[in-house]
């Protein structure tokens, strides 16, 4: 069979108008179908590191999933609020190492504001970093200080130094503003991928604060006093959203876990993260699922071109087989012959497909970062990219079967004497 | 000298035909040159496919370097092929994406007797390749270079020959390589080619309907009068 590779690859030079049309509808279809592959990765991973670190996280009673959406992704409404004290002794638990509390109910422009500590900088973290980093400015550290994540102060061209304006709610066109108390942001965290990104975080003193001339989600109309004119106790909140856990050993997850779902004065959920992830994200597994279908698709269709060119070109190259028989090539050659075309073919596709990626990554992996938070690099296939290359490479072989057979069969017949 | 064909009660039908080819006997010793003629439709090429082992006969043998054809596997048939024949058609003889040089050595590339005799006599492949082509005057580095399809017929012809004569093979077949040529590109295709068997001690068999060349050819052969009626004619009339 030696040699064989050689003259497939010179016989497709020798047609490398349609070879390139065929070649480049692989590649395409490849491009497609790697980007969906590594654009869903990316969104998962994304999706996990939002709450890396994080062993526990405690609301309200609630589904796992939607306390899940509205402590980490800001979205939907909390149902309930958790109470001060019990906070306190969720943070005085032996195994509890570290919490994070977080109040929600208050946005910037559809930005939701985190009422939240210093820690959250601190402990918050994604991927295998923990801690938040700042892209410029500070903490907060004075009641009105604000620090935004890079989504906002990117969209709303804000910096340290910009005056901002709460509003009561999460409604993107706010009907109630705290504009008696605004803001000054004081850091601009560096962007993360993650929901963090989208935030307006300030102290939970601060959220009491605002709320301080409100009763029952609205403002009162007299005797409006200031943060300066009321005694600190009056700023210590009373309850929380949520509290971010972290455990000196995991090993004590599922016992804090039941401590705090059995606890009897407040009804509570304690989740873990990841559980509750995979649940989330097995929610969105539809949506994946079909849009791998489509890119599977686009790959079968170019391997359906790419059989077409092969079996198009058949009939013409009936001599050119007849001449290989006469020079000593046995049936199994001319069935080698057309199969090593199409491996070379479906590889040459397969390799444009990956050097377009690399390619569309390379250009725009700082745009898609800066624009999407989607984290995209250049570099080599992963082990499960190279298995699904290996897969589609694997099938242009099986198809190429075919016209392999169809040719086998015609030098059978023709011998080394086609009708010349 | 050796044989290097030798046929033997041959007889080859179609599928639901007659017989399409009877051939009693045919023998050619090696470096013999010998002119087959017959009108179209003869069997000229079945008889080919037959010799090249692509088909085989329902009754009698077909010898190539004296092994029986049929008798070997398919594999084994297309190894013997490789090894022992070299063919030139009427047209239609060049790999049209591959170099001068890469048609010529192509049978090298499906016969190791055959690499290895050439490596044996000239070093290389291109060395070996490049000294028929010479030989057929076809030896310009400028043609040498040239693709395939640029030649004209008859200098397409010559490097069929080439092709047909590297490694030294037992057997040359010729199916009407002329009859593309005119008269002076005939002419010295036949020498060039004479020339070349005679050195290498390769037998030719020259299967052609153009009786002007029978001449030329120190045996001819009509197929019709191999056809096993022919014989029995010609045993009644003796």
């Amino acid at each position: 069979m030696s040699g064989l590779v050689g003259l497939a690859w010179a016989s497709l030079k020798n047609r490398r108008a349609t070879v390139l049309l065929t070649v480049l509808t692989l590649g395409l279809s490849v491009l497609l179908l790697l980007g969906i592959e590594r654009v869903r990765h990316e969104a998962r991973d994304a999706f996990l590191r939002s709450v890396a670190g994080t062993d526990l996280i405690v609301g309200a009673r609630a589904h796992p999933v939607q306390l899940l959406l509205y402590s980490v992704f800001r979205l939907g409404e909390p149902t309930a609020n958790l109470q001060w004290d019990t906070y306190e002794k969720l943070k005085a638990l032996p195994p509890v190492a570290w919490t994070v509390p977080i109040s929600l109910g208050d946005s910037h422009r559809g930005y939701r504001v985190v009422g939240t500590t210093g820690e959250y900088f601190v402990r918050m973290g994604f991927g295998e970093k923990r801690g938040l980093a700042f892209r410029e400015g500070r903490p907060f550290e004075a009641l009105h200080d604000a620090v935004i994540g890079a989504d906002v102060a990117d969209t709303l061209g804000y910096a340290p130094g910009t005056s901002i304006v709460l509003a009561h709610g999460t409604a993107r066109v706010a009907t109630q503003a705290h504009d008696d108390q605004p803001f000054t942001v004081v850091g601009v965290l560096a962007r993360t991928g993650t929901a963090i990104d989208q935030g307006v975080f300030v102290s939970l003193e601060a959220i009491e604060a605002i709320h301080l001339n409100w009763r029952g989600g609205m403002p009162i109309g007299r005797a409006r006093v200031t943060p300066a004119e009321v005694p600190a106790e009056r700023l210590q909140p009373k309850s929380i959203t949520a509290a971010f856990v972290g455990l000196e050993s995991r090993t004590a997850t599922f016992q804090v876990q039941r401590v705090v779902n059995e606890y009897r004065a407040e009804p509570l959920t304690a989740i873990l993260p990841g559980v509750a992830l995979t649940q989330l994200w097995a929610l969105m597994g539809g949506v994946e699922r079909a849009l791998l279908v489509a890119a599977g698709a686009a790959v079968l269709a170019a391997l359906m071109v790419l059989l077409t060119t092969i079996l198009a070109t058949l009939n013409e190259r009936r001599r050119e087989m007849a001449l290989l028989r006469a020079v000593g090539a046995g049936p199994r050659h001319v069935f080698g012959l057309l199969l090593a075309e199409a491996a070379l073919l479906t590889g040459a596709g397969l390799a444009l497909g990956v050097v377009l990626l690399e390619g569309a990554l390379w250009v725009l992996g700082p745009w898609l970062e800066a624009r999407f938070g989607v984290f995209l690099s250049p570099g080599l296939p992963t082990i499960r990219e190279a298995v699904v290359l290996g897969g589609i490479w694997l099938g242009g072989i099986l198809l190429g079967l075919f016209p392999a057979a169809v040719a086998y069969l015609r030098s059978l017949q023709d011998g080394v004497a086609v009708d010349r | 000298m050796s044989e290097v064909l030798r046929i033997e009660g041959l007889r080859f039908a179609w599928p639901r035909s007659p017989w399409t080819l009877e051939v009693p006997a045919l023998a050619l010793e090696a470096g013999e040159r010998v002119f087959l003629h017959g009108p179209s439709g003869t069997g000229k090429s079945t008889l080919l496919n037959l010799i090249a082992g692509t088909l085989l006969p329902q009754a009698g043998a077909v010898r190539v370097a004296g092994e029986d054809v049929a008798k070997r596997s398919g594999p084994a048939r297309d190894r013997l092929r490789a090894d022992h024949l070299g063919i030139v058609f009427q047209q239609f003889n060049l790999l049209p994406f591959l170099s001068m040089v890469d048609n010529v050595t192509l049978p090298c590339r499906f016969s190791k007797r055959r690499r290895e005799r050439a490596l044996q006599r000239f070093g290389s492949l291109d060395a070996a390749a490049r000294h028929y082509l010479a030989a057929l005057g076809l030896g310009e580095a400028t043609q040498a270079s040239r693709r395939v399809i640029e030649l004209s017929v008859g200098q397409q012809q010559r490097v069929a020959a080439a092709r047909a004569l590297i490694g030294g093979p037992s057997l040359v077949l010729c199916d009407e390589p002329t009859s593309a040529l005119d008269t002076r590109n005939r002419d010295q295709f036949i020498d060039l080619l004479f020339a070349e068997c005679e050195a290498a001690g390769t037998a030719l068999l020259f299967v052609s309907h153009d009786l002007t060349l029978a001449s030329r050819f120190p045996r001819q052969q009509a197929l019709g009068e191999l056809t096993a009626s022919a014989v029995e004619s010609r045993e009644v009339a003796a």
